[in-house]
C-alpha cells in the first residue's frame, strides 16, 4: 500500500492573475497542505484605474509563469521528480491566458512522464473548503467574487448542481461600482465596509434588496447600482462623508438581505435532496466582508448548518485550489490526456437550464 | 469629409421600451459590424446589449455582465461578441480579446469604447444612453460610415 503523500503543482493563468502553487495529501486525509502558494498581484498598479487592470496579454502571463513554478517548487521544498501531477486551470477565461498555463502544465507532464491535470476554475474554488477543512461531501456553496455569484450542491469531485446564479452583476462587481460611483476608489469591498463602518443610519437611503422574496435562487445587482447612482444624483453628485458612510450601510443591508433571502431558499432545496447535507461554504473574494459573513453566519445558526469560509488568500484567484482540485481527481484516477483543449467557457453544471432573464458566468 | 448623419432620439419609458429598441437595432446588424454603447455607470448599457443579444439568440438567452470576462461570446449568425472594455488600459489589450476576429466574422458589441482609441471603426452604430428617471432612459442613435443608411429602418 502506498503510503506517501501526493505532491501536486498548480497553475492558474485564467483570469488577472498569474499563480503557481504545491499541495500536498496523505492518501485517503481529508484535508491538504498548502506547501506554497505564489500570487503575483498587482493591486497597487490596479488602484489608478478604479478597476483592476487584467493581465490579459498571454506573453504577460508567459513572462511571469516559470518564475513562479520554480519559486513555488522551492518554498515548497520540492523538486519535479517529488510531484505525483501536474495541474493547470483549463478554463473557463480568457483563451490566451489559459493556453499558457495549460501548454506550460503539459510540457512539464511530458518531460517528467507526471499526469496532467485539466482543472476548471470554479471546480478550484468549489473543492477548497475540502483542503482546508476536510468538508465532506455534499455542501452546499455559495461562490461570490467579483467575477461569480453562484449557488452551487456540491455533490462529490465533477457532480455540481447549480441551483441559482446572477442575472447580471456578480455581488464583488456590484460594490467595486457602487464604491466607484460614491468615489471611494478600488477595490470596493474593502472601502464599503470601511465606509459603512462609519455609517448611522441605515433607513437614510433606500436601497431595493434584490430579488428578495422572488421565487428561485437567482441573483441580480444591477439595479442596486442603479438605486446608488439615484441616490448620488439627489444628493448633487458630491456626497459628503456621513452622506456615503450611510448609503454604505443601507449597501451592506441590502446585499445582506438579498443573499440570506436567496441562501435560505437555496437550503431548502439543498436540504430536500440532501436530507443530511449540513454545511454551507462561502468562497470568493466577498467571503471576506466581515458584515456579510455575520448575516450568513448568524443564517447558519438558524437554519443547523455549519458555517465555513476557508481563509481570504485561498477564497480569491490563487493556485492552492488548482492544485488540490488537481489531487482529488488524481485520486479518482481523472488523469487528461496531452491533447485537451482549454474551454474558455466551460459551466461546472452543463445541465443547469437557462434561467429566463438570466446569466451565469461561466 | 462627409459629416455625421443626424442621430436619432428614443424617450424609453421603461425597459421594456428598451429591450424592444434594443431588438429593433440588433435586426439591423450584419457581419462586421460594430455597436458602440455609451453611457455612465449604471445607464443601461449592459441592459441594452442583453437585449439585443437576446433578439438574436432567443429570449432563454444567457447575458452576464461581461465586465468581469472583458469579453462573451453568443453563438448566434452572425456570432455576436459583447465586450466591456472598462478594466482595459488600451488598444493593444483589445487586439488580445481577438478584435480582428471579430471584426471579419461577427459582430461587437462594445461598453466603454473610447478605449478602443484608434481601432474605433468608422463603419458603425453608436448608442448613447442617459437616465431619465427611474426606469425611463433616453437612447440617441446614429449611424456612421455604411451603417448610416440602414438607421432609417429604425425609426
Amino acid at each position: 500500500m502506498n503510503t506517501s503523500p501526493d505532491v501536486i503543482l498548480g497553475i492558474e493563468t485564467s483570469c488577472d492573475e498569474t499563480a503557481a502553487a504545491v499541495v500536498s495529501a496523505d492518501p485517503g486525509a481529508d484535508s491538504g497542505r498548502v506547501l506554497s502558494n505564489v500570487v503575483l498581484s498587482q493591486l497597487d498598479d490596479h488602484a489608478p484605474y478604479g478597476g483592476v487592470v487584467p493581465e490579459i496579454a498571454a506573453r504577460a502571463h508567459l513572462k511571469h509563469l516559470d518564475g513562479l513554478v520554480r519559486r513555488a517548487l522551492a518554498e515548497a521544498g520540492v523538486v519535479l521528480r517529488d510531484l505525483s501531477g501536474i495541474a493547470a486551470t483549463a478554463g473557463p477565461g480568457l483563451i490566451g491566458g489559459v493556453m499558457v498555463g495549460v501548454m506550460t502544465a503539459k510540457a512539464m507532464a511530458a518531460v517528467t512522464g507526471k499526469p496532467f491535470l485539466a482543472v476548471n476554475h470554479l471546480e478550484g474554488h468549489a473543492l477548497t473548503a475540502r483542503l482546508t477543512d476536510g468538508v465532506a461531501f455534499p455542501y452546499l456553496l455559495l461562490l461570490v467574487s467579483g467575477g461569480h455569484c453562484q449557488l452551487l450542491a456540491v455533490e462529490g469531485v465533477g457532480r455540481y448542481r447549480r441551483l441559482g446564479t446572477t442575472i447580471d452583476d456578480a455581488v464583488g462587481e456590484a460594490f467595486d461600482k457602487a464604491a466607484k460611483l460614491l468615489g471611494l476608489g478600488y477595490p470596493g469591498g474593502p472601502l464599503m465596509e470601511k465606509a459603512a463602518a462609519q455609517g448611522t443610519n441605515n433607513d437614510r437611503f433606500e436601497l431595493p434588496a434584490p430579488m428578495k422574496g422572488r421565487p428561485g435562487c437567482d441573483f441580480s445587482f444591477s439595479g442596486l447600482k442603479t438605486a446608488v447612482r439615484r441616490h448620488v444624483e439627489t444628493l448633487g453628485g458630491s456626497p459628503g462623508p456621513q452622506d456615503v458612510a450611510d448609503i454604505a450601510l443601507s449597501f451592506h443591508r441590502a446585499v445582506g438581505d438579498s443573499l440570506v433571502d436567496r441562501v435560505a431558499r437555496a437550503m431548502t432545496l439543498f436540504r430536500d435532496a440532501h436530507p443530511d447535507g449540513a454545511t454551507l461554504v462561502v468562497a470568493g473574494g466577498v467571503a471576506a466582508n466581515k458584515v456579510l459573513r455575520a448575516r450568513l453566519s448568524d443564517l447558519c445558526d438558524r437554519r443547523g448548518f455549519r458555517f465555513v469560509a476557508p481563509p481570504l488568500a485561498l477564497c480569491t484567484d490563487n493556485a492552492a485550489m488548482i492544485a488540490w482540485a488537481g489531487l482529488e481527481r488524481l485520486r479518482l484516477g481523472l488523469v487528461d490526456d496531452l491533447d485537451f483543449a482549454p474551454r474558455p467557457r466551460w459551466p461546472l453544471d452543463p445541465h443547469a437550464a437557462a434561467v429566463p432573464f438570466a446569466g451565469v458566468k461561466a | 469629409m462627409a459629416t455625421a448623419p443626424p442621430p436619432h432620439s428614443f424617450d424609453l419609458p421603461d425597459e421594456a421600451a428598451t429591450a424592444a429598441l434594443a431588438a429593433r437595432l440588433g435586426a439591423l446588424l450584419r457581419r462586421g459590424d460594430m455597436v458602440a454603447l455609451r453611457g455612465d455607470l449604471g445607464a443601461g448599457k449592459t441592459a441594452f446589449a442583453r437585449a439585443l443579444i437576446r433578439s438574436r439568440t432567443g429570449p432563454g438567452e444567457e447575458v452576464p455582465s461581461p465586465t468581469f470576462t472583458l469579453v462573451q461570446t453568443y453563438d448566434s449568425d452572425p456570432p455576436l461578441w459583447h465586450f466591456d472594455l472598462y478594466r482595459l488600459s488600451g488598444p493593444d489589450e483589445v487586439v488580445e480579446l481577438g478584435w480582428e476576429e471579430v471584426r471579419t466574422e461577427g459582430c461587437a458589441l462594445v461598453e466603454w469604447p473610447d478605449r478602443l482609441g484608434p481601432l474605433l471603426p468608422p463603419d458603425r452604430f453608436d448608442v448613447e444612453l442617459t437616465v431619465t428617471g427611474p426606469t425611463a432612459r433616453r437612447a440617441v442613435i446614429s449611424g456612421h460610415g455604411r451603417c448610416a443608411a440602414r438607421l432609417g429602418d429604425l425609426a
